[in-house]
């Protein structure tokens, strides 16, 4: 160790009898420093939120029984989403015909689903006569009904609407789905 | 071992800064995700929340000045406009922060300190027109908020039924209400999306 020698070599002998004084270690025991260390930080990496939410804004329309003041949609531009139970997404484009030939099933699916259904509306309609019709059933989850606000988002398309679902369309749901009528309430 | 224990510390003080600690929620729910980026809480808010059952409860967040309550406020008009026979301290429990997810007709068994258990709440009445509660809350609530911009919030839970959503709606546009936020996490655009592509050239829009 390192020590200051105040004397000399020619500096006089200490006796046999005087003791050195015991160097003391500087060195401190960190384990227990480290470990609650650790334990902190398991405490900060469970109990941390990282992302904080964020809010989707959505604009319902007035209600209104006057037909003049009612939006007009192109049949050509419109495309009906309908939402069914267990992810299940259906449409059809313009009017569904008597025989529900255009009603077709789809899904979630980034690739295969809903998106390039609207991304094919898109770029076969004029940007002004698009409107998309979103008509959820009464077993469709909250999750889906964001999932496609969110597809209307993400698809850049300005002009949707959020409605109820007609006794027509619903049957025809229930039908591809298997799943029986709710009883009494057509909505 | 010095330089590990050196790292560890510099994890430890970044998890205490970047920490940001949940407000207690006496109901959880999931929020579904989505790709909108706007960022809340900077307003006077009244949120309404859905829970996995159909619960509907309702929560008043006003930004209150120095020694001023909206909430309790709220709970004073409510108090008289429907003759609950709420005593002064019931009202005061009423003004503190926390959700309401009961009819006005068991408010007062909740506030005297009875089934203070957000579990056992059966939530706000809105399923039918007549008896649907909601509106009456969110009435007295923009009352209170009147010439100020207020946020109205939905947040529900991914597996929420839409007829619950509905009726939610249903009893804002009662009130004349048709802008709302949906509360969601946020998540990344698709690649390759218009508003990928959108967000990318820096444009922005919301």
């Amino acid at each position: 160790m390192a020590s200051i020698d105040t004397g000399g070599d020619g500096g006089h002998k200490k006796g046999p009898g005087v003791k050195k004084a015991k160097k003391l270690s500087t060195r401190v025991d960190m384990t227990p420093m480290v470990d609650l260390g650790f334990l902190l930080i398991t405490f900060f990496i469970f109990t941390t939120t990282m992302s904080t939410p964020a809010a989707m804004s959505l604009f319902m329309p007035k209600d209104t029984d006057k037909p003049e003041e009612q939006n007009k949609a192109k049949e050509s531009g419109a495309l009906t989403i309908m939402l069914g139970n267990d992810n299940h997404v259906y449409y059809y484009e313009g009017q569904l015909t008597p025989d529900a030939s255009n009603f077709k099933t789809t899904s979630f699916d980034p690739e295969k689903g809903i998106r390039s259904v609207i991304m094919q509306k898109k770029r076969t309609t004029p940007p002004e006569d698009i409107v998309i019709v979103i008509k959820p059933n009464e077993q469709a989850s909250y999750k889906n009904t964001v999932d496609i606000l969110d597809e209307m988002t993400i698809a850049n398309i300005k002009r949707f609407a959020l409605i109820d679902i007609t006794p027509q369309e619903n049957m025809l749901v229930h039908a591809t789905e298997g799943t029986p009528m709710p009883a009494g309430s057509p909505q | 071992m010095t330089p590990f224990v050196d790292v560890a510390f510099l994890i430890l003080s970044f998890f205490m800064l970047a920490t940001k600690f949940k407000p207690p929620e006496p109901v959880e729910i999931t929020t579904p995700n989505s790709v909108s980026t706007i960022k809340l809480g900077e307003h006077d808010a009244i949120l309404v929340a859905m829970d996995p059952k159909g619960r509907v409860f309702f929560d008043f967040m006003p930004k209150d000045g120095p020694g001023q309550s909206k909430k309790y406020d709220l709970i004073k008009n409510v108090n008289q406009g429907r003759n609950l026979g709420l005593t002064e301290a019931e009202m005061r429990e009423f003004a503190k922060p926390g959700p309401v997810g009961v009819p006005f007709t068991n408010l007062k068994q909740v506030l005297s300190g009875q089934a203070t258990n957000p579990n056992s709440w059966p939530g706000i009445p809105v399923k039918d027109s007549a008896t649907n509660e909601l509106v009456y809350w969110i009435r007295d609530a923009v009352t209170l908020l009147a010439g100020q911009q207020v946020d109205y919030m939905i947040k529900g839970d991914n597996s929420s039924k839409y007829p619950d959503f509905k009726n939610v709606l249903e009893a804002f546009k009662r009130n004349d209400i048709y802008k709302f936020k949906l509360v969601t996490m946020p998540e990344e655009a698709p690649a390759g999306s218009p508003l990928s592509l959108e967000r990318a050239s820096g444009k922005t829009t919301e």
